[in-house]
C-alpha cells in the first residue's frame, strides 16, 4: 500500500497588491484601477506515488512550486484540483527557527513548539529533560528565548523537531544544524528519524545531498512535473539540463 | 469542532499561557492590573459623572460598574482578539492546525480577567448595599452569551485586519462610538420611547441592561429579552465561523 499518493495535483497561487494594505489604500487603488491581482499556477498536474521506505527529493530552480508541494502535503495549503492521499501522520520541519516567542523562557517555547508539532503534554514532559539535553541548553531554560544566540535558538528548534515521529516526513533544506560536534550530532539524529519514518521527502539545492539520500526523485520547473523516477535518472537529466544540452 | 478543539487541547493551553505572559509582559503588578484598572476607570467616571446623573439614578456607583465592566470585556475581547490572527501569521503558515484556536486562546484569556473583574464588582455591590439574591446565578447567562457573542466578533474582525490592515485604528474610533450609545453612565428612560427601542438594535447595551436588571432591580428580564440576546451572540459566531471557512485558505496569502 503506498503511504503517500499525490494525483494530478494543481495549486493556484495568489500575489499582488493586497498583501499589508488598509481599506483606504484598498478603495483608492481600486478607483484608480491600481489594484492588480494575479494567480498562476504554482504546481500544475503533479502525480507521484511513494512506497514505505522511500525517501523523495524535489529539485528545481527557485519558484518551481516545490515548497507550494509541500504545504499541501502538509495540509496548510489546500489543491484547487487533484488528491493528495496520506496512509498517515505527517509532520513538516519547514523553516524551523520562525515561530518561537522571544519573551516566554526556552521551557516554555520548547513546550510550545511540542504543542505545535502535535505532541501531547505527557509526551513532552517525558521528553523535555533529553530535548534540553540534546540541544545543550540545560544552563539557560528557564532565560528568556530572546537571550539566546541564533545557533542556540537553531539547536532548541531542532531538538524539539527531532522527536517526530510520523509516517510522512518532510524536511525544506535541513538535515542538520549548528557548528562542528552539533552538526555531526544532529546529521545522526536526523538519519535515525528518516530511518524510523515510512517515508521522507527532502527539498534540496544540492543534488549531491539528493544523490546521498534519496532513491526517487521529483523534478519541477515553473510548477511543472519534468520528470519523477529513480535519482540516478532523473538527476542525470536535470544535470545536462544544467549545462544546457537538454532542453524542456 | 469540540473534537477537534480536544485533539489541540495542549497547544491550546499553551497558546493560553504564552497569551497571558504576554499580556502582562513588563506589567508592574501583574494580574492584579486587571483589577485596579477597572477600579480606577470607575473612580474617575464616578467623579465625572456623579454630577450629572447620580441624581436620577440610584445606587450609581453599581449601575455605572455594570456597564464598565461589560464594555471593558468587548473591548478588550475584540481589539486584542482583532490581531490574534495575524499575531500567529508564523505558526499557521507552517503548520497545519485550526486557526480558531488563537481567538479561542485570547478569548480565555480576557474571559479570565473579566471573571476577577465580575469578583471585584460584586465585592462593590456589598459596600454599595446591593442586596444579593438567588437571581445573580442567573447573570451567567449573559456572561456567557457575551463570550459567545465576543468570540463570533473576534473572528470577524481577525479576518478583517488580516485583509485590512488598517482596520485597528477604525474599530479604536467605532469601540468610542459604542461606548457612548451603550448607555454605560447615563440612562435611557430619559428618551423618547423610539429612541429607546433604537438601544435594543446594540447588543452591548443588552448584555448591560440584564446586569442592571438582576443586580439593581432584582428583576428577570422576559423571554423574549433572553431571545434577543441569543439571537445577537449566535448570528456574531455564525457569521465569524463563516468568515473563517470560507478563507481557511485564503488567509495565507495576505500575512
Amino acid at each position: 500500500m503506498s503511504v503517500l499518493k499525490v494525483e494530478n495535483v494543481s495549486i493556484r497561487y495568489k500575489v499582488g497588491d493586497f498583501r499589508q494594505i488598509g481599506l483606504k489604500e484598498y478603495v483608492i487603488r481600486r478607483l484608480k484601477g491600481n489594484y492588480h491581482v494575479s494567480e498562476f499556477w504554482a504546481d500544475k498536474d503533479i502525480s507521484f506515488t511513494l512506497e514505505n521506505g522511500d525517501f523523495l527529493g524535489i529539485i528545481g530552480a527557485n519558484g518551481a512550486g516545490k515548497s507550494t508541494l509541500l504545504k499541501a502535503v502538509s495540509g496548510i495549503m489546500t489543491p484547487v484540483s487533484g488528491t493528495i492521499e496520506v496512509n498517515g501522520s505527517v509532520a513538516a520541519l519547514l523553516e524551523l527557527v520562525s515561530g518561537f516567542d522571544p519573551d516566554l523562557t526556552v521551557r516554555e517555547n520548547a513546550y510550545l513548539r511540542g504543542a505545535m508539532l502535535g505532541y501531547t503534554r505527557k509526551y513532552m514532559d517525558e521528553r523535555y529533560k533529553d530535548i534540553i539535553r540534546f540541544a545543550e541548553l540545560e544552563e539557560v531554560e528557564n532565560k528568556p528565548f530572546k537571550q539566546l544566540s541564533t545557533g542556540m535558538q537553531s539547536r532548541l528548534a531542532f531538538a524539539v523537531a527531532s522527536l517526530v515521529q510520523p509516517d510522512v516526513l518532510i524536511l525544506d533544506e535541513i538535515l542538520s544544524v549548528g557548528d562542528g560536534a552539533f552538526a555531526v550530532k544532529s546529521s545522526q539524529k536526523m538519519k535515525e528519524i528518516i530511518e524510523n519514518g515510512a517515508v521522507t521527502i527532502l527539498v534540496s539545492h544540492s543534488l549531491e545531498q539528493i544523490k546521498q539520500y534519496c532513491n526517487k526523485c521529483l523534478w519541477l520547473d515553473k510548477g511543472r512535473q519534468i520528470a519523477f523516477g529513480d535519482t540516478a535518472s532523473v538527476c542525470e537529466k536535470y544535470e545536462s539540463f544544467l549545462k544546457g544540452k537538454l532542453t524542456i | 469542532m469540540i473534537q477537534s478543539i480536544k485533539k489541540h487541547q495542549f497547544l491550546l493551553e499553551e497558546l493560553v499561557k504564552r497569551d497571558f505572559k504576554r499580556k502582562y509582559k513588563g506589567a508592574m503588578f501583574g494580574m492584579a492590573w486587571s483589577i485596579f484598572n477597572p477600579l480606577l476607570m470607575l473612580l474617575i467616571m464616578k467623579v465625572v459623572f456623579s454630577h450629572f446623573f447620580a441624581g436620577d439614578i440610584e445606587h450609581y456607583t453599581t449601575y455605572l460598574f455594570c456597564g464598565n465592566i461589560i464594555f471593558t470585556f468587548f473591548s478588550e475581547s475584540t481589539s486584542e482578539g482583532m490581531l490574534a490572527l495575524q499575531g500567529n501569521a508564523e505558526i499557521f503558515t507552517k503548520v497545519n492546525v485550526p486557526k480558531y484556536l488563537f481567538l479561542i486562546s485570547k478569548n480565555t484569556q480576557t474571559f479570565l480577567n473579566f471573571a476577577l473583574t465580575v469578583l471585584v464588582f460584586f465585592v462593590l455591590c456589598l459596600f454599595d448595599g446591593i442586596t444579593f439574591s438567588f437571581r445573580f446565578l442567573l447573570l451567567l447567562y449573559p456572561i456567557l452569551m457575551l463570550l459567545i457573542f465576543n468570540m463570533g466578533a473576534g473572528l470577524i474582525l481577525s479576518a478583517l485586519y488580516v485583509f485590512f490592515r488598517d482596520m485597528r485604528y477604525l474599530w479604536t474610533v467605532a469601540m468610542q462610538i459604542i461606548m457612548y450609545v451603550s448607555a454605560v453612565f447615563y440612562s435611557v428612560d430619559t428618551f423618547p420611547e423610539y429612541a429607546q427601542k433604537l438601544f435594543y438594535l446594540n447588543p452591548l447595551f443588552l448584555f448591560i441592561t440584564y446586569f442592571r436588571k438582576i443586580v439593581l432591580d432584582n428583576t428577570v428580564p422576559s423571554f423574549g429579552f433572553h431571545l434577543i440576546i441569543a439571537f445577537y451572540s449566535l448570528l456574531a459566531l455564525v457569521i465569524g465561523i463563516l468568515i473563517y471557512k470560507k478563507n481557511d485558505t485564503e488567509f495565507l496569502y495576505y500575512v
